[in-house]
């Protein structure tokens, strides 16, 4: 119940963004969501992918530093308040979050957030226990 | 199968201290008697400080004769320095001139039996014998690597294959067909030839090389172990430099714990590079050269800017003749940053000890008048976490590392991989910025 995000080291430099886009493009690789986390030298690029094997093998072989990392997929209500409930879930049990943004995929009609938490397992849990929806990889690919 | 023998030379290598004073004081006497009536600059220089060769009574007299420095090659170049007419040269050999005006060294018939003899010692202190072939991957022509070993392998009676650098793939081919038992180039192309002979799919533990001389350019021990490694065999370091003779002038033994120089040939001195005392035994600074044993180029107390230090005693292996360590660094790349002397080739030894690559830069600049050091590390896929806290905790623990080794401290910044610029394979290690008059 992951999802596969590509996570590229990137400094920060005129043009490398750019870089990485280019090469994705050029592979015919769909980017789903994406955020950037930075400090005054360098960032990192996250990305839900619709090929992410093939996205980190393509942005390797023009040396970037990719990892593929796991992180929790979940819908909720595009609506006041949907994003609180499941954060607050989460706060109540002690899960300490490394990071979280939120995209909205046409093909589900919903909101989505990705969660990095340091317990994978023990958010998964609660996650599902309270009838959250987690996503899948195959639920977001648009078609 | 016959027992290899251990020692060219033992009379020389395994010597007395009083044998190796008493060779080492008489081949002075004659060298500076000849350097003197020769050499121009250097009676002149004589003059200057008012010593004659008639002063010189011993080895311990050394130390009255004037230095000896690159630019003084340069100065004269070409021939300016040779102590022998034309008729007497049989070669020439010079220094690549990437830093400058090339320098030319000139050899005898005499000389090259000199140079052959000292790296046939080395060859065979790590097992080589007359039915081994020898596969030299060193660059034949100007540069000494190609030849010296070249010769130094037919000294010895072994078979040299004078396959020089290039071609890697054919490289493989020949250690495979012909069998070659010793290797030897740059440790930087040994690794080369391993990394082709893997893509190739040959398995290296199946060929018959058991060892090689890997010299020309600095190495770490950790490199030593991949090279062990990735080739099967064990990877010994050789030193020298041109204006010596060329390889051969110092050879690691089967101990690997430093090098024996040849010093009935070459005789060692350490100096503090900024006050040129000489410093006891143990002690890092300057390593320098005196030729004992040579006609064409007798070069005197030769600074030779290698950072060093010098170990006497018996040796493991039997051996007597002095050894020195891996030079730690060059005086050239000497970094005094806040008063502390630092080697690129230390920050390479932290990253190390951290089990990180060590590709970085070092950056000086002064700001204020406080040096302000920053150290540039490429990241790998192994280093790499997809938080900022980690890359941030990274550059803490490398910071520190610097910090407790070196006592240094220093801003160390994180690099995409291949952003340091590399030119013919070797990176440009320090970018000093203050412009100090």
């Amino acid at each position: 119940m992951q999802l596969k995000q590509i996570s590229v080291f990137l400094e920060n430099k005129s043009g490398r963004l750019s870089r990485v886009t280019q090469i994705l493009k050029e592979a015919n690789i769909d980017i789903l969501a994406l955020c950037v986390a930075d400090s005054n030298e360098y960032g990192i690029v996250r990305m839900i992918v619709d090929k992410p094997a093939k996205a980190m093998e393509e942005l390797e072989k023009s040396k970037f530093t990719v990892s593929l990392t796991n992180v929790i997929g979940v819908t909720i209500p595009d609506s006041a308040g949907g994003l609180a409930t499941v954060i607050d879930l989460l706060a109540k049990q002690n899960i300490s979050m490394e990071y979280i943004y939120a995209f909205t995929s046409r093909k589900i009609g919903e909101a989505i957030i990705i969660l990095r938490v340091e317990d994978t397992q023990s958010a998964i849990e609660i996650l599902t226990d309270h009838h959250v929806k987690l996503i899948t990889h195959n639920e977001i690919i648009r078609e | 199968m016959s027992v290899p023998k251990q020692y060219l030379d033992p009379e020389i290598e395994c010597s007395s201290a009083d044998e190796m004073r008493q060779i080492q004081s008489e081949r002075l006497k004659h060298m500076v008697k000849h350097a003197y009536e020769n050499v121009p600059l250097y009676k002149e220089r004589m003059k200057d400080m008012g010593v004659s060769p008639d002063d010189i009574h011993s080895i311990d007299d050394l130390h009255k004769l004037p230095f000896t420095v690159k630019d003084d090659l340069r100065n004269t170049y070409p021939f300016g320095m040779f102590a022998v007419p034309k008729e007497e040269l049989v070669r020439i050999h010079a220094s690549s001139g990437t830093t400058g005006k090339q320098t030319v060294v000139g050899y005898t018939k005499n000389d090259i039996e000199v140079w052959s003899r000292s790296v046939a010692r080395a060859l065979t202190s790590i097992g080589t014998t007359k039915s081994d072939y020898v596969h030299v991957s060193y660059g034949y022509g100007l540069f000494t690597g190609g030849l010296g070993l070249h010769y130094g392998a037919e000294y010895l009676g072994a078979t040299a294959i004078p396959v020089s650098s290039g071609n890697t793939k054919r490289q493989v081919q020949i250690l495979q067909d012909y069998g070659s038992n010793i290797l030897c180039c740059t440790p930087s192309y040994a690794m080369y030839i391993g990394e082709t002979a893997r893509e190739m799919g040959i398995d290296t533990k199946q060929l018959p090389l058991r060892a090689g001389f890997f010299g020309a350019e600095p190495w770490t021990e950790h490199m030593r172990q991949e090279l062990e490694a990735i080739l099967n065999i064990k990877a010994y370091d050789i030193y020298g430099l041109s204006e010596i003779a060329g390889p051969g002038v110092a050879f690691e033994c089967p101990a690997q714990q430093g090098m024996h120089i040849n010093e009935d040939f070459f005789y060692p001195e350490i100096i503090d590079p900024d006050t040129e005392e000489v410093l006891p035994d143990g002690e890092f600074g300057e390593l320098v050269f005196t030729c004992i044993g040579k006609e064409a180029l007798p070069l005197i107390r030769y600074r030779t800017r290698d950072i060093c230090k010098l170990e006497r005693g018996t040796c493991s292996c039997g051996r007597t003749l002095v050894k020195m360590c891996k030079p730690k660094g060059r005086t050239d790349d000497m970094l005094i940053i806040r008063g502390i002397n630092v080697f690129p080739s230390q920050i390479e030894a932290v990253l190390l000890s951290l089990n990180m690559d060590p590709n970085y830069q070092i950056v000086v600049d002064r700001a204020n008048n406080m040096d302000r050091l920053e150290v540039q590390v490429e990241m790998t896929a192994s280093m790499f976490q997809d938080t900022l806290k980690s890359l941030t905790e990274i550059e803490r623990k490398i910071a520190a590392a610097l910090q407790s080794i070196l006592n240094i401290s220093a801003k160390v910044r994180l690099l995409e991989p291949k952003s340091i610029p590399r030119s013919e394979g070797k990176a440009k290690r320090v970018i000093d910025n203050r412009h100090l008059q």
